[in-house]
């Protein structure tokens, strides 16, 4: 139904797509991956008609729907065919109600009373939002947002679905409940969808057609399982069965757990953990933090150990970023104590907390305010190169005259991180930094917490993604609600919890968390 | 009895029925019509807002009123000396300047100063009350969406910028919280920086975002407008403006030419409405579950209109009622009185807003069990 002909788009002179061949038929889920940076939201965008209209550049080549070129035409004139949701679906909201935003779409296209009274009804009840119709939307779950945000398109009755990373943000329940809407609509309504997605481990499952982005500006599309054989970006699962030596490749845990069978005993003994010695870190007890007449956190023990990476998880508002500022000490608590050695952080000026407990926040840019790479690790450091060196170290090659907003997600992380980090903090506290990082990304994001644990740092890092705890922890806290649900090393918390267990656990057993233990172990058989 | 069910109601009744009190307030100075006024706003209020943030803000307004009263009497207190009457404080003044002169620094404080000052705020006061009763009754987005299709554009343009605010203060926020994170200049200049370079390039993202959401929801769909229409609708709306703009300032200013000033009016008037008129048939765009009018609206408008009249009557024809004479205990007029009982009786006739916007949940487990 959508067609897209032989499409090039260059961005300030760089080429981003050069001749892209896609089709997307009727009822078909299509899923575009690739490493970050590589045009998967410029691909999407051509689609919706936002690029080039909202983000300059040049197109050349066809858009045709139902036959018809609507490559000259802006979004609005598709918007009855083709529904966009974006990243941040809260940012798209134009009303303050779930009910209102749900009819907006249908009052621009001038449908009757009657037909948008009936479709918004159908529409709360497709995706399970009918109890939450007369909510503010600012006060609802990412997970909540999200399927809002895909019910105010539906109710146009779009014959397409465009999503650009539905799940990104959610935490493994909540991507679970979108993607089975997705599927839902797929399957009931012959819906097609088109997304892009990172994280391949939570989609793949679901996908017919893979439209592979390898970076040269073309595209590679076909069945995900032979695309995936040789993609550079894959889910743990097809690691796993590429070092397996599975033909073909396992795309589900279920397809997994079947070839499995006898993998198991065929692996050397699982790695016991060395238990190293827990020295001083970061330990708070009895942490109590109320935002007016909600109780984010109630009576929390946290223990933060030096040496170790601990990983805080829950779902979308259980009160981790809550947990994070009282830690580092510039939040308000309400009782309960911080110690880092001998001080409270809370205790100090914003000088000495950061001296002694280092904070990344959610949204890195916030941080960054000046016009170069150089001039903030200047203004950081004072002059003496200290965040240029930790900067070099953490991400090599980052150049000094770039703007910060013009880097990598993975080039601006490292970049806050270094600026936290030049004040040198005992403590390191980073809240979900893994948003928008591709594999590569994070399994170099993992090194550097990994290295920053050796120095002698305490680390905690809240995070949604199971594969990168997997990859980087020692230690889980799992809060749900403002408690402490499950704390201890990874290996025992993601065993007793099925949810955040990483695809690994799920195909083989307990004490497997990661593809490179398997691979030591058949390599040791 | 349908209409009395719990339900909103019409915003553009509330706010004419405020529009009224308000009215009433600014026609006089009598002290006790406007403690009733400010009463009957509060008893509505109290009995008639829902559970909506919004409906939060009536405090506010009520707290800025005080504030007002206050500050137009220590105001009498400190620059009101010299007023004839009877002294009830006798302080020093104090000696200004030559190029001061005509203002005096504290002095005698007369009661006749106090009350002036007193009655004044009040009437500010009672306005600002007026003003946030109706805020907190009617929600200003669902007012802005009552606007004829023509305005559309410029309704959108308002909810948005009513939207982005709360974010705004939300961005400022965390980015203040950020920036303590991590060292840099501290000065006043640069700090102002730090803290506007974030809190802006967020807003210009967030503004974008939400433009892009909105175009691809389908906003500002032109269904087969041809240009020459569009030209026609842009003439008319120009010539409409220019033409109001000259009439009232020939209505205004005595000496211009008087065929500049009424017929010109006229003309500029009627080409606004063709204007409006043209540009509201190309909206092609539909209306979700429209705010009804019926008679609980009527009612309600009706009731703060004719407490407005009622108001305006007494000021015209009972004078020493409407504006008491300072050395005087206030007497208060049977038809001002009867105006505040026409507002809260008008006022109670509205339907109770919907008990409460979050459903219940219980209910549906008591259906399932």
């Amino acid at each position: 139904m959508i067609e897209l002909r032989d499409i090039r788009f260059a961005y300030d002179g760089a080429t981003v797509l050069d001749g892209v061949d896609l089709t997307v038929e009727e009822g078909e889920l299509v899923l575009v991956s690739g490493p970050t940076g590589v045009g998967k939201s410029t691909l999407l965008g051509i689609v919706s008609g936002l690029v080039p209209r909202f983000s300059g550049g040049r197109l050349e080549g066809d858009v045709l729907l139902d036959g018809v070129s609507v490559v000259g035409r802006p979004p609005r004139e598709r918007a009855h065919a083709v529904g966009y949701v974006g990243q941040d679906p809260a940012a798209g909201f134009v009303t303050d109600t779930v009910e209102e935003e749900l009819a907006y779409g249908m009052e621009q296209l001038g449908l009757p009373p009657e037909t948008m009274r009936r479709r918004v009804e159908e529409t709360l009840d497709l995706l399970g939002i009918a109890d939450l119709r007369h909510r503010d939307l600012r006060t609802l779950s990412g997970g909540q947002q999200q399927r809002v945000a895909i019910g105010s398109v539906l109710t146009m009755h779009p014959r397409l679905l465009v999503l650009d990373e539905p799940t990104s943000a959610l935490d493994p329940t909540a991507a679970e409940d979108v993607l089975a809407t997705l599927t839902r609509l797929v399957h009931d309504l012959g819906v097609s969808v088109l997304l892009a997605e990172h994280r391949l481990e939570r989609v793949v499952p679901f996908v017919d057609r893979m439209c592979l982005m390898t970076g040269d500006g073309t595209v590679r599309v076909g069945d995900p399982g032979e695309l995936l054989a040789a993609s550079p970006v894959v889910p743990p699962i097809v690691e796993l069965g590429r070092a397996a030596g599975w033909h073909p490749l396992p795309l589900s845990v279920r397809d997994a757990r079947r070839r499995a069978r006898g993998l198991g005993e065929r692996l050397a003994p699982p790695p016991v953990p060395e238990e190293q010695p827990s020295t001083d870190g970061l330990e708070a007890q009895g942490l109590t933090v109320v935002h007016g007449a909600t109780v984010a956190l109630r009576d929390v023990d946290v223990r933060l150990p030096a040496h170790r990476v601990t990983a805080l998880m829950g779902r979308n508002g259980s009160g981790k970023s809550s947990l994070l500022w009282a830690l580092q000490g510039s939040g308000r608590r309400r009782s309960g104590q911080v110690r880092v050695g001998a001080l409270d952080p809370s205790r100090l000026d914003a000088a000495g907390r950061r001296g002694l407990v280092g904070l990344v926040p959610q949204s890195a840019a916030d941080l960054l305010y000046l016009e170069t790479v150089g001039e903030e690790c200047a203004a950081a450091d004072g002059g003496t190169g200290a965040c240029r060196e930790i900067l070099d170290r953490l991400v090599p090659g980052v150049p000094d005259d770039h703007h910060p907003r013009d880097l990598s997600e993975g080039q601006r992380l490292a970049l806050a991180l270094a600026l936290v980090l030049s004040a040198r903090p005992d403590v390191l506290l980073l809240d979900e930094p893994t948003r928008g990082l591709d594999y590569a990304a994070k399994r170099v994001l993992a090194g550097i917490l990994r290295d920053l644990a050796a120095d002698a740092h305490a680390v905690l890092v809240a995070t949604h993604d199971v594969e990168f705890v997997a990859l980087a922890a020692d230690d889980v806290v799992v809060l749900a609600d403002g408690e402490v649900v499950s704390s201890g090393p990874v290996r025992r918390v993601v065993a007793e919890s099925p949810a955040f267990a990483p695809q690994v656990t799920k195909v083989l057993g307990a004490p497997w968390l990661r593809v490179d233990e398997v691979v030591a172990a058949l390599d040791a058989s | 009895m349908t209409t009395r069910l719990p339900r909103d109601l019409h915003p553009v009744a509330w706010w004419l029925w405020a529009i009224g009190m308000a009215t009433a307030a600014s026609l006089t100075t009598n002290p006790f019509v406007l403690l009733l006024l400010v009463a009957a706003a509060t008893v509505v209020v109290v009995a008639r807002r829902s559970d909506q943030p919004w409906a939060r803000s009536f405090r506010l307004y009520v707290g800025m009123a005080v504030v007002i009263v206050v500050v137009r009497v220590a105001f009498r207190v400190v620059f009101g000396g010299g007023y004839a009457g009877t002294v009830v404080l006798d302080l020093p003044a104090v000696p200004l300047p030559g190029w001061a002169a005509g203002i005096t620094l504290l002095g005698p404080v007369t009661r006749e100063s106090l009350l002036a000052g007193l009655y004044d705020g009040l009437r500010l006061g009672t306005i600002v009350v007026c003003v946030g009763a109706a805020n907190a009754l009617a929600n200003p987005k669902r007012l802005l969406r009552s606007v004829p299709p023509a305005l559309y554009e410029i309704g959108t343009a308002l909810v948005v910028a009513v939207t982005v605010l709360p974010q705004f203060a939300d961005s400022a926020r965390r980015v203040r919280a950020a920036q303590s994170l991590r060292a840099g200049e501290t000065g006043r200049v640069a700090g102002m920086r730090r803290f506007l370079v974030p809190v802006l390039e967020d807003a210009l993202e967030r503004s974008l975002a939400l433009a892009a959401g909105m175009d691809a929801r389908g906003y500002g769909r032109s269904a087969g407008l041809t240009p020459a229409r569009r030209r026609v609708t842009g003439a008319l709306m120009l010539t409409g403006l220019g033409g109001i703009c000259v009439g009232v300032y020939a209505v205004l200013d005595r000496t211009a030419p008087r065929y500049l000033a009424l017929p010109m009016l006229v003309v500029g008037v009627a080409a606004a409405v063709v204007g409006l008129i043209s540009a509201g048939r190309r909206v092609e765009r539909s209306r979700y579950r429209p705010d009804s009018w019926r008679w609980p609206e009527l009612v309600v408008a009706g009731a703060g209109i004719v407490t407005g009249l009622l108001g305006w009557w007494v000021s015209r024809h009972q004078v020493p009622l409407a504006f008491p004479d300072l050395s005087t205990f206030p007497q208060i007029s049977a038809l001002s009185l009867l105006g505040v009982v026409i507002a809260v009786a008008g006022g109670l006739c509205a339907p109770p807003p919907p008990s409460s916007y979050v459903v219940a949940v219980p209910l549906r487990q008591e259906v399932a069990a």
